[in-house]
């Protein structure tokens, strides 16, 4: 048995590290966080040349070709390093969406922009309240030719296309939903920025005012596209997640090292180290969730389904918990602007409802099971 | 990334495999199956009895003590290929609860501080269950904080003259030989005045008391000693180094890999399928949903941890103290969903035994579960052992440290 990345991988993830170490402190990605730049344009730039941003995307499309298990070494670093990108809507949601159901044509327009970092995509699927589901889908979509409001967009302020989900029938059924490809620099999309949990990762609202739009896979497919788009993400983000929980770890322990209270290194008092331990068991079982979710998406297997769901409430609950725990052990200084504990915080509740809410999940997951159960 | 086995792997699993198939007690495979945290009895038959003649079975073919060497009644395989049998032999493996403490760790604090001749005569025996072996530990004053036990061993000629009380000591009611961790100089601080020794519990001043445990069952034992002898040369480890072997007794105990640990989960989940609530089948209802998520990603994520542990293996790599999040997460979670699996059945819940849900399964899992987060280090002493040795936070401060045992208080009020 070799449930693990291989050497190779491992020195990819090395690799990363050490790259987002040096061009991503926690100094650089403040100016994201203080408002005075939308994203990270110097980093975005490091990371296309670096080869990350299309390691996932075939070699015919401008890609490293490498795959999956590259990519979510790489996502844990990115989570790690807590970086200001929009590397999970264009890489996990837009690339992946391209990937399942892109013609050709639009492969070739798309992804090698995405590899080189000239494009920057992301899937406009909300409306407001409630989880992902055909029924929130309100948007219409008629003769190529889109109505209605998207809101929160991942992203949407600086996203040069957005592959969005649209109404195309009335039956109140999946096979209603399609999905369209829209280049928002071409008109006919007002976009919004809103302000958000996490500044360091934008949200926008964007109204499509007889916009015209490219179908994306075929007409009625849209809610099967969108779920697996939504699974392969969700085992990405998991990675991302493990990351800033290993990260809120370590900065909690330090700490718990470093600073002295009542004539003793708080981390030797056991009500802070049972709260430490606590912490690394559930970033342990959300790491070894989201390996498996790992191996189903590498390799495409019937389990994918449900791999993903685990490793997504695992993953969400572990950082949650890692990130609200680091501020305790912190203590006042925890919740001041100056100390970091708050990216990391901001960062794991955002997080936690982008792909739909951790109860969306638990949802999805037993009726996953089930299903299993059942066949 | 895989799940599959190497070659050598593969041809060990279809060996074991072959060979469990043609040996192993079909007869008992349903009820070994079905019996959950706190229960596993047999209808028809003495457990005990049966456990042995399996055991006796595979030592006969080369199948006991699986990481033991061969001249000393096991087999000489790799970590790896121990997991491989454990998961092959499958519910056949809960027969083997009796020998856990004999073969996991007496047998392994033998190996590493017996004489050769005592090797060669005890452990064979031990590995084929001809004899069962118990651990002497655990004290009234001394569970947790080990070191602070008070049976004193005092020498009289070659011999050691034993006297005090052991607590908490699994299946000492059936167990042939023991080993015994106690005080040789009580004006030394306490880690330094401890020896440990092996005893023929048959022999005369030995007596045991069977404790009734909470679920009613009687696993444990209090264990007296008055005027015991024991022979030098039954010693095991120098005089006052008693600490050192028990951590080598210790740490066997929680390095065990590959065992699928208890969480009630798959219990719980298949019984949430089929039972019907008031307004529907409780699988549909959100509120158990919920639950049945979060107690499946800890369930799935012990699993794919261990996974984890087993591949290191299969690399040849020494699995860490990172494994004890197994029995603490297990541990909290089997009580919890006991607990839970009750609540589903509303009044009906508080009966239990035969006439109960299921024949009282989860009450039966309630009143165990306690004793999983207590047994070979409480909840607390696995959160320290995580922080301390895998995190590196400092130990608990210790003020007994350096003062001699006897000059250490006994008593918190007055």
């Amino acid at each position: 048995m070799n449930f693990d990345f291989s050497d190779d991988q491992k020195q990819l993830r090395d690799q990363a590290r050490k790259f987002l170490a040096e061009k991503c402190s926690p100094k650089a990605v403040r100016v994201v966080l203080d408002g005075k730049a939308p994203y990270d344009k110097e980093l975005w730039k490091g990371l296309a040349e670096m080869g990350f941003l299309g390691v996932a995307i075939p070699e015919e499309f401008g890609g490293a070709g490498a795959g999956h298990l590259e990519l979510c070494v790489i996502a844990e670093e990115m989570g790690r390093a807590n970086a200001p990108v929009p590397f999970s809507s264009t890489v996990y949601l837009a690339a992946e969406a391209l990937l399942i159901a892109g013609s050709d044509a639009q492969k070739k327009k798309w992804l090698p922009a995405i590899a080189s970092g000239e494009a920057i995509g992301t899937l406009a699927l909300f409306e407001g309240k409630g989880n992902p589901a055909p029924k929130n889908v309100k948007l219409t979509a008629a003769n190529g030719v889109l109505n209605g409001v998207k809101k929160p967009v991942a992203d949407g302020g600086i996203a040069d296309f957005a592959v969005v989900a649209a109404r195309t029938g009335s039956s109140g059924r999946e096979n209603d939903i399609s999905l369209f490809l829209v280049d928002l620099k071409a008109g006919g999309v007002e976009v919004n920025n809103l302000t958000n949990l996490d500044p360091t990762r934008g949200q926008a609202e964007l109204t499509f005012k007889d916009c015209k739009a490219e179908p994306l896979g075929a007409a009625g497919e849209g809610w099967s596209i969108l779920t697996q788009v939504l699974d392969r993400a969700a085992v990405l983000c998991a990675f991302e997640q493990v990351g800033g929980s290993d990260r809120a770890l370590e900065m909690g322990r330090d700490y718990a090292l470093d600073r002295i209270a009542f004539g003793r290194q708080i981390g030797s008092f056991q009500a802070v180290k049972h709260m430490l331990a606590d912490m690394y068991v559930s970033a342990t079982l959300a790491r070894s969730n989201s390996y498996y979710g790992a191996w189903a998406l590498s390799t495409n297997a019937a389990e994918l389904p449900e791999a993903a769901a685990a490793a997504r409430i695992s993953a969400t609950q572990a950082f949650q918990h890692c990130a609200k725990n680091n501020i305790q052990v912190h203590g006042g200084m925890g919740f001041t602007w100056e100390f970091d504990c708050h990216m990391y915080y901001r960062r794991a509740n955002a997080m936690a409802l982008g792909l739909g809410s951790l109860s969306y999940w638990e949802d999805q997951l037993i009726d996953r099971m089930r299903k299993k159960n059942a066949a | 990334m895989n799940f599959d086995d190497t070659p050598q792997e593969a041809e060990f699993r279809a060996t074991a495999r072959a060979w469990i198939g043609a040996n192993a007690p079909k007869q008992y495979e349903e009820e070994l199956r079905k019996s959950s945290l706190g229960r596993t009895v047999l209808k028809n038959a003495n457990i005990l009895e049966v456990a042995k003649a399996w055991q006796k079975k595979k030592a006969d073919a080369g199948w006991a003590c699986l990481h033991w060497p061969k001249e000393y009644g096991g087999r000489g395989s790799s970590p790896i290929e121990r997991v491989i049998w454990q998961q092959e032999e499958g519910p056949f493996g809960q027969l083997s609860r009796m020998f856990i403490i004999g073969h996991g760790m007496c047998g392994p604090t033998m190996m590493a501080f017996a004489r050769e001749e005592h090797k060669r005569t005890y452990l064979p025996p031990l590995a084929s269950g001809e004899k069962v072996w118990c651990q002497l530990f655990s004290e009234p004053a001394g569970g947790s904080d080990v070191a602070g036990l008070r049976t004193r061993a005092e020498k009289d000629g070659d011999d050691w003259i034993i006297n005090g009380q052991k607590i908490w000591t699994s299946g000492a009611h059936y167990s042939d030989y023991g080993i015994l961790l106690t005080r040789t100089d009580p004006t030394v601080p306490k880690h330094k005045g401890l020896t440990m020794f092996f005893l023929d519990m048959k022999s005369p001043g030995v007596e045991v008391r069977p404790i009734k445990q909470a679920s009613g069952a009687s696993d444990f034992n209090e264990v007296y000693f008055t005027n015991v002898r024991i022979p030098d040369h039954q010693r095991l480890g120098e005089v006052g180094d008693g600490w050192n072997v028990s951590l080598t007794t210790l740490m066997n105990e929680r390095s065990a890999i590959g065992a699928a640990v208890s969480t009630g989960f798959p219990e719980l989940f298949e019984y949430c399928s089929s039972l019907m609530l008031d307004d529907g089948p409780a699988i549909e209802d959100r509120a158990v949903r919920s639950k049945l998520a979060n107690w499946a990603v800890k369930a799935s994520g012990l699993k794919y941890t261990s996974m984890r542990a087993i591949s290191a293996l299969s690399r040849g790599e020494r699995p860490g103290p990172e494994n004890s999040i197994g029995k603490l997460v297990a541990g909290s979670m089997i009580q919890d969903v006991a607990t839970y699996a009750l609540d589903l059945q509303g009044a009906a819940g508080v009966v239990s035994g035969e006439d109960a849900e299921l024949a009282g399964r989860f009450q039966a899992m309630l009143l165990r579960a306690p004793g999983t987060r207590v047994e070979g280090g409480t909840d607390e002493i696995m959160r320290n052992i995580i922080a301390e040795r895998v995190l590196g936070l400092p130990g608990d401060i210790r003020v007994d440290k350096d003062v001699p045992f006897n000059k250490i208080p006994t008593k918190g009020r007055g």
